[in-house]
């Protein structure tokens, strides 16, 4: 469309010249204009409110009381809770993510094998992806019911436990327990994506780098360790961090199993960020800028780690 | 992938090897649906074996599913749909063009949108909690069901965008070239050209979004106040009373909020990888 436009008498081109330039630089608006509004409206203008909410006084029934300077970040640094749940959010970021790259470098391993029904076992494997987390969280929850909850009978029948309705029957009872199970159900819903994602890097490895790994008479554990896993590298590392982030973001696993009790003893930040906004806004907001802080970083690492292997947008 | 998948099927015997792997791997997708056979065991599970300590109950009773629909479930069911629904039109309707614009032209700026892109993609409501409980209070939308399409198509945008834009970029541009020549205008040969074929991308987009929009929890949680605007995520939590938990009820509607969302995604199972890791993966 554009060439026949340039290709118009020379003076007529001259008069129409600059509308058309106009024109052609508001086309890519016209396009990606609303997509981008709605980044701007949703995603990046709240954080803009957030941070300016962590510098006001507000009160809990929601009046804007004036500016508060540093004074919520130092209610919050003063929260007697807050060293336990900085040092159980590092805990459960890091075994959740090791626990679920571990294991989905397994069993990427193993669905990458070729056996019958490989189809429907993978598409199994899906189900907790799928699934709403809560609706996860929530049947965890009932199997692990100190009364009747699926786990103990399993437990019981196994001898591994005396009698229902006791101390150790009622695992989201006591904290260490409870958060220990919660790492279970976020390792559970983390280990699809990170299966497929892996699997994705397993099948984008050429099979001939296997054939010369034989023919020099590599064995398995070798070609794994020197072949696989260095070429699997990127898919890894881009499987790790978008875990690093969804476990730090992770809200409903804590939320449906214990509400982050007994006290705040198995919360982490961003259930404490939940907890705060109820009567403490700024507080709150405070809480949330720190946590916006780690995302940013993890989302610095991430563009740093996946730009190198992409060519060029 | 299927291809793959697929083709040894033919084949009449199976190795060892293979055997042993499908003996594991039929172990693990057991573990994998365990939790979801549970839920659909515990919803038909009669009243008063509730309680059991038993896998199994001696009979099921599907009375749950039936009178669940006096409990207000519907209502929430309508929201959760209306949430999702929404999302999703809202999300196609504005990457598609921002998908096929990207792929298709080069333009001062592009660059920059699509890191912002990638950024919002890695970006999770919770982090900004605040900000969007603020913003939309002072939109006064709090306990609106359009304040939750927007923030569900906001942050799922990202993915519909790298996806299609994907799927458009794979499309010979000579095709929509051929559709100018025949007289098409640029609009005309997107509708009966590209998206056509871009519709694989469309519709993982679609499904990706709507199961995101409809599992959605802590911003549903947070814009809500009333049980009549609260989608099913939220809204089944009122089954879990201070000192009582109506489990049955509880579990026919995990049931039907969940099973169906399982089965669509495993129509595009082989395709949401690509999308979530943003080309970063090959």
């Amino acid at each position: 469309m554009s060439i026949s436009a340039a290709r118009d008498e020379p003076v007529v081109a001259r008069t129409r010249r600059p509308p058309l330039k106009l024109a052609a630089r508001l086309a890519p608006l016209v396009w990606v204009g609303p997509a981008m509004a709605l980044i701007v409206v949703v995603v990046l203008w709240p954080v803009v409110i957030m941070i300016e909410t962590a510098f006001q006084h507000i009160s809990p029934d929601g009046f804007i009381l004036g500016w508060a300077g540093w004074r919520n970040f130092v209610y919050l640094w003063e929260e007697p809770d807050l060293p336990g749940i900085l040092i159980r959010t590092g805990i459960w970021v890091g075994t959740v993510v090791v626990g679920t790259m571990l294991i989905s470098l397994a069993l990427a391993q193993l669905f990458n094998q070729k056996f019958p029904g490989r189809r429907f076992a993978r598409w199994a494997l899906i189900a907790p992806w799928a699934a709403s987390v809560v609706m996860t969280a929530i049947v965890f929850r009932w199997a692990l019911d100190a009364n009747n909850g699926i786990i103990n009978v399993v437990l019981y029948d196994l001898g591994l436990l005396h009698r229902f309705n006791t101390d150790a029957a009622d695992w989201l009872g006591t904290p260490g327990s409870a958060f220990a199970w919660m790492i279970v159900v976020a390792i559970y819903v983390s280990v699809p994506f990170s299966t497929y994602a892996l699997l994705a890097g397993l099948q984008g490895i050429p099979s001939d780098v296997y054939e010369a790994a034989r023919v020099d008479g590599a064995g398995a554990w070798r070609t794994y360790f020197k072949i696989t896993l260095p070429l699997l590298r990127p898919a890894f590392i881009v499987a790790l961090l978008i875990n690093v982030m969804n476990v730090f973001n992770s809200f409903p696993i804590i939320w449906e199993m214990t509400r982050g009790g007994p006290g705040h003893q198995t919360s982490t930040t961003t259930t404490f960020m939940y907890q705060l906004k109820e009567s403490y806004i700024g507080e709150s907001a405070a809480m949330s800028v720190v946590n916006f802080g780690l995302v940013v970083v993890i989302v610095a690492i991430y563009l740093r780690a996946t730009v190198w292997n992409r060519e060029p947008v | 992938m299927s291809a793959v998948a697929s083709a040894p099927v033919r084949r009449a015997t199976w190795p060892v090897h293979s055997l042993i792997c499908a003996g594991i791997a039929y172990i693990v997708a057991t573990i994998f649906l365990l939790p979801y056979i549970e839920m659909i065991i515990s919803a038909v599970r009669p009243a008063d074996q509730m309680l059991d300590r038993n896998f199994l109950p001696t009979y099921f009773n599907v009375e749950s599913f039936i009178d669940i629909w006096s409990t207000g479930f519907g209502n929430n069911l309508r929201i959760s749909l209306e949430v999702a629904g929404g999302s999703t039109i809202l999300v196609l309707l504005v990457a598609i063009p921002a998908a096929y614009y990207t792929a298709r032209q080069r333009f001062r700026g592009r660059g920059a949108f699509m890191l912002l892109v990638l950024v919002t993609q890695m970006f999770q409501p919770t982090a900004m909690l605040v900000g969007i409980y603020r913003e939309f209070l002072s939109f006064g939308m709090i306990d609106t069901v359009s304040s939750l399409i927007l923030v569900n198509a906001g942050f799922n945008m990202a993915f519909a965008v790298w996806i299609m834009n994907a799927y458009v970029a794979a499309i010979p541009q000579e095709l929509e070239e051929a559709a100018f020549i025949d007289g098409s205008t640029r609009l005309g040969a997107l509708f009966r050209i590209t998206l056509p074929l871009a519709l694989p991308g469309i519709v993982t987009a679609l499904i990706f979004t709507f199961i995101a929009a409809w599992n959605e929890f802590i911003v549903a949680l947070t814009l809500t106040t009333s049980s009549a605007t609260e989608p099913l995520t939220v809204a089944l939590n009122s089954y879990i009373g201070q000192y009582q938990v109506d489990w049955r009820h509880l579990f026919a509607g995990s049931v039907i909020a969940t099973i169906p969302v399982i089965i669509l995604f495993a129509l595009i199972e082989g395709k949401v990888v690509g999308g979530l890791t943003a080309g970063s993966i090959k």
